[in-house]
């Protein structure tokens, strides 16, 4: 038998045919007989006390069935809260209701449900319901609601203070700064964004009234996260009386993980109402509605010795939460951010505090790559700045500063212990790529002569941590959940296979991925292998997909599955072969005696012996199925540099990227071409904060970017072509060698676009930009220099 | 009040009545049952309903049934002839040109819109003609490759 290799092949995706003929059904999409349609009515106000709610000229609408309000929810006895699920010490958790009951928190809080037999009756009918409301003050920066005088949000939460963490020696940091050579600095606004998957959040839910039981298809990155969250808190159902489903999910980002009232709430109508419920969220509902990204307030510094080698950084970081602590919000700013803020650095020094603060905007959580595009900003943009006060090349400072190759595995100061890298290789062929010294001369030249665009390049060597692990770590730092993935490999009696994954895809690529890992390891075609995910029933128990985690952690609880089928197999074609079971090996798709190949079982004979189960070893169980929890024993640390080369217009300030190279190492490839399709998203997304997205609140907390004509999205004609390679670093902990790769284009992007920018004005005395770079801010910048 | 409409969608003739302020592609996905055409932001911006009216690339969201009266329209559904995929369909899935594909359909047509006016466009011709589509996840550039490999193999 002979076998191809799989794991590190273009496979063209599985999914890929029904998505382009239509035949891919959404949530949205999918309609059931007597269906009902959910329209919720959302506070126009950041601040208010809500007052006299009047359903009166809703209900007369022709088509609607019900109107709904806080009180029906409580007088139903349901828990009625969104909680968060991470818990950091002395956190003020202020319950998040379903639907606002006396005070409205943010623009788009739920504060009434109509229910009518179409869309659109459902909507007519939510512009009729009259809702009383006394507006309040609000308050949107993160660091101005911490300064006396702003506007309280919750009265268990004094200065709107929901957390106030650190991380690091504060001592050693100060001392390290005392006796520095140079220190830079920088103050900086990490922009608030809005996640914009194309398709809006959806849920269609479905009662069953004799079994008790409550179907949801919805638009999930997790489904058994949403469903334990339903089941504690929100719904009070049982676990086992709850159906999650994630059918076509279109783009999630994070905005997907989360659990929010809506779906609940659809849930919770058709429990009423005995009928199916549909509720899909409008473009600008999603907008409002969906957790935001981002939205630091951060002064960092950094420290250096006469040879430019880091000594100490300092950070200092007020995160907007919103209204409402999300799900994972707490973790983002902390966890996620202060630990990543060695960046690829060998610094003996470092200390972050962050203040968690409620604002009267939407609720911020994860966003792709969630608090480690946040730290790589700070670090990567403090490199420069060290490199603009020492003299040094950018390149140079960076590489000077790496941690060396042979100090892995390295311990930071700010707890990660970073398992393997070797940063320099990846540096060194982006610059290569960029050519990186032809770049600035023909910036000189241009400086010099006065022609043509200014130029500017900029670099970005970033670190991730994904696949947040392990769980006795995560539970020790606040998560209310293990962060392991499972998998559960069903071997049909004719030897082809189908593996369940709490891994859900919401278009990674997943069905592809993963049956090239069991074809590979089989010895199978990858036609014989299906993937099941994204439904409750179905797959035992999952975490699902975010924080590239999905090939690393449950691409490794396939891995040990399957070895624990192998390991059954090779029992049983042990006792085929009248062989002792440590001779027998499993290769190229057949069990044999060690060094004898004529003394062999091929996959098919061994797993139809196992279903027939006429002969089996003494007391073993027919059958071949395995079900594994894989539990990682570290984080996963890609790395790479990334290089952007910009223009700007000298009259007009708009700054246009030419060239975007990017070197990364995400260890092990399964799929090259789902992987560089990975790295391509995320620099877009990243470029699109650098360069024009923002959802921007006046200072009272009214949103001013709802749509898409205000919130400014990338666009195909706004951006290059990609120039990417790789540099391959296997991780030494998982059974795959692989580390994750969903993020590393949004990580690293924002800051390589940012000192690109930067760099392009510097002998104009400029020293730094906030995003979003619009042309506005930039030919202000030009005009006035250095004021910054 | 109801008024009555009828038109070609895949080269089949629908009648229906409905009302004035329906939606083409609400009238598509509901009435037809073709929900191929995916909504994004009902407000023209972000190309997921994408369809062809009269062979020209319509946004489907801020259109009115009754103003497609008596058109015949092509949907992501009927671009396949006879279980063969369009070019643009097959350049999409060899070259990685999705992902969740949600933008995908009205990605395609407006694709074939661009390539119907101009079959041998540069990558700069095709950035612009795509210019009103929003794509979240490929950051455009196996979209572009796709497009260019099926005006490559004569797509138009």
């Amino acid at each position: 038998m002979t076998r191809n290799r799989v794991i590190g092949t273009s496979v063209k995706r599985r999914e890929d045919p029904d998505l382009i003929t239509g035949r891919g059904r959404y949530t949205d999409d999918l309609t059931r007989p007597g269906m009902l349609h959910l329209a919720i009515v959302r506070s126009p106000y950041a601040h208010a006390v809500v007052g006299r709610i009047d359903a009166t000229r809703a209900l007369e609408v022709p088509g609607v069935v019900a109107v709904y309000t806080a009180a029906d929810l409580e007088a139903s006895g349901i828990p009625g809260v969104v909680p968060t699920a991470w818990l950091l010490p002395d956190l003020k958790t202020p319950p998040h209701p379903l639907l606002a009951k006396d005070r409205v928190r943010y623009v788009g809080d739920g504060v009434a449900l109509v229910v009518a037999d179409s869309r659109y009756s459902a909507r007519d009918g939510a512009d009729l319901v009259e809702v009383d409301y006394e507006p309040l003050q609000g308050v949107s920066n993160p660091r101005k609601a911490t300064e006396a005088g702003a506007p309280q949000l919750f009265d268990e939460a004094p200065g709107n203070i929901a957390f106030d963490w650190e991380l690091g020696d504060a001592e050693a940091t100060d001392r390290a700064f005392e006796g520095a050579a140079t220190v830079a600095k920088v103050a900086l606004r990490n922009n608030r964004l809005i996640p914009h998957a194309v398709e809006p959040r959806a849920a269609l839910a479905e009662w069953d009234r004799s079994a008790g039981s409550v179907t949801i298809h919805m638009t999930s990155q997790n489904p058994h996260v949403h469903r334990l969250l339903m089941s504690l808190a929100s719904l009070g159902l049982p676990e086992h009386k709850i159906r999650i489903v994630a059918p076509e999910v279109g783009g999630g980002f994070g905005s997907k993980i989360h659990h929010y009232p809506d779906e609940a709430l659809a849930a919770w109508c058709a429990m009423q109402l005995d009928r199916p419920v549909k509720w899909t969220a409008t473009r600008s509902e999603t907008n409002m509605t969906d957790a935001h990204g981002r939205d630091h307030v951060t002064e960092a510094e950094i420290a250096l010795d006469e040879d430019g080698r880091i000594v100490g950084l300092r950070a200092n970081t007020w995160a907007a939460m919103g209204a409402y602590l999300s799900t994972f919000a707490p973790a983002v700013p902390t966890y996620l951010h202060g630990t990543l803020l060695s960046g690829q650095y060998a610094i003996p020094a470092i200390h972050v505090h962050v203040f968690g603060v409620f604002t009267s905007t939407t609720p911020v959580d994860a966003y792709r790559g969630a608090g480690r595009p946040e730290a790589t900003y700070i670090v990567e943009r403090l490199l420069d700045r060290a490199a603009d006060e020492t003299g040094l090349d950018a390149a140079e400072i960076r590489r000077r500063n790496f941690v060396p190759p042979d100090a892995f595995p390295f311990q930071t100061q700010v707890a990660l212990a970073y398992d393997s890298g070797n940063y320099a290789p990846a540096l060194d062929r982006a610059l290569e790529m960029a050519g990186y010294d032809d770049l600035l001369a023909e910036q000189s030249r241009r400086r010099a002569d006065g022609d043509g665009p200014l130029l500017g390049v900029g670099l970005s060597s970033y670190i991730e941590a994904c696949g947040i692990a392990p769980s006795q770590v995560v539970g020790s730092l606040g998560a209310q959940a293990g962060l392991w993935e499972s998998a559960k490999i069903r071997v049909h009696p004719t030897g082809s296979v189908t593996v369940y994954t709490g891994s859900s895809a919401h278009g990674q690529g997943h069905e592809t991925t993963f049956s090239q890992i069991v074809a590979e390891k089989l010895g199978l075609d990858v036609d014989q292998v299906d993937v099941v995910h994204g439904d409750t029933r179905e797959v035992q128990f999952g975490m699902g997909t975010y924080g590239s985690r999905s090939a690393a952690v449950g691409g490794s609880a396939i891995v040990t599955g399957l070895d624990k089928v192998i390991a059954k197999g090779r029992r049983i074609a042990a006792h085929m072969l009248e062989a002792a079971t440590e001779d027998v090996v499993f290769e190229d798709g057949a069990f044999q005696v060690k060094g004898v190949p004529d003394r062999a079982k091929a996959w098919g004979e061994v797993v139809l012996a196992a279903y027939l189960a006429h002969d089996l070893p003494e007391e073993m169980e027919p059958g071949l199925e395995a079900t594994s929890f894989y539990n990682p024993s570290n984080f996963t640390y890609p790395f790479g540099t990334h290089v952007a080369v910009v223009e700007i217009d000298r009259e007009t300030g708009v700054v246009r990227l030419v060239r975007y190279v990017a070197v990364d190492d995400v260890g092990n490839v399964i799929n090259p071409m789902i992987v560089d399709g990975q790295i391509h998203g995320g620099i877009a997304q990243g470029v699109g904060q650098a360069l024009w997205e923002e959802a921007v609140y006046d200072d009272d907390g009214q949103l001013l970017t709802g749509t898409m004509l205000d919130y400014a999205l990338p666009r195909a004609h706004n951006l290059p072509s990609y120039e990417l390679d790789r540099t391959v670093t296997p991780c030494p902990h998982n059974p795959l060698g692989v580390k994750g790769v969903g993020e590393a284009g949004a990580i690293a992007s924002p800051a390589a676009v940012v000192n690109a920018v930067v760099d392009a004005l510097f002998h104009l005395g400029v020293r730094h930009l906030d995003m979003p770079l619009t042309p506005e801010k930039v030919w202000r910048a030009m005009k006035e220099g250095g004021r910054s | 009040m109801s008024y009555h409409v009828q038109l070609e969608v895949n080269g089949r003739r629908h009648e229906r009545e409905v009302e004035p302020r329906m939606l083409l592609v609400h009238f598509l996905r509901e009435e037809l049952g073709l929900t191929g055409t995916n909504v994004g932001c009902e407000t023209s911006l972000c190309g997921a309903c994408t369809v062809l009216v009269d062979g020209a690339a319509v946004k489907s969201c801020t259109q009115l049934a009754v103003q497609a009266d008596g058109a015949s329209i092509t949907t992501i559904e009927g671009l396949a002839t006879n279980g063969e995929l369009h070019a643009l369909q097959q350049a999409f899935w060899d070259l990685h040109g999705l992902q969740c594909g949600y933008c995908t359909p009205g990605m395609i047509l407006a694709a074939a819109d661009l390539l119907e006016r101009n079959p041998d466009p540069d990558d700069g011709e095709i950035r612009e003609a795509l210019k009103g589509n929003v794509c979240r996840c490929t950051g455009y550039h196996n979209i572009v490759r796709a497009v260019r490999r099926a005006a490559e193999g004569g797509a138009a």
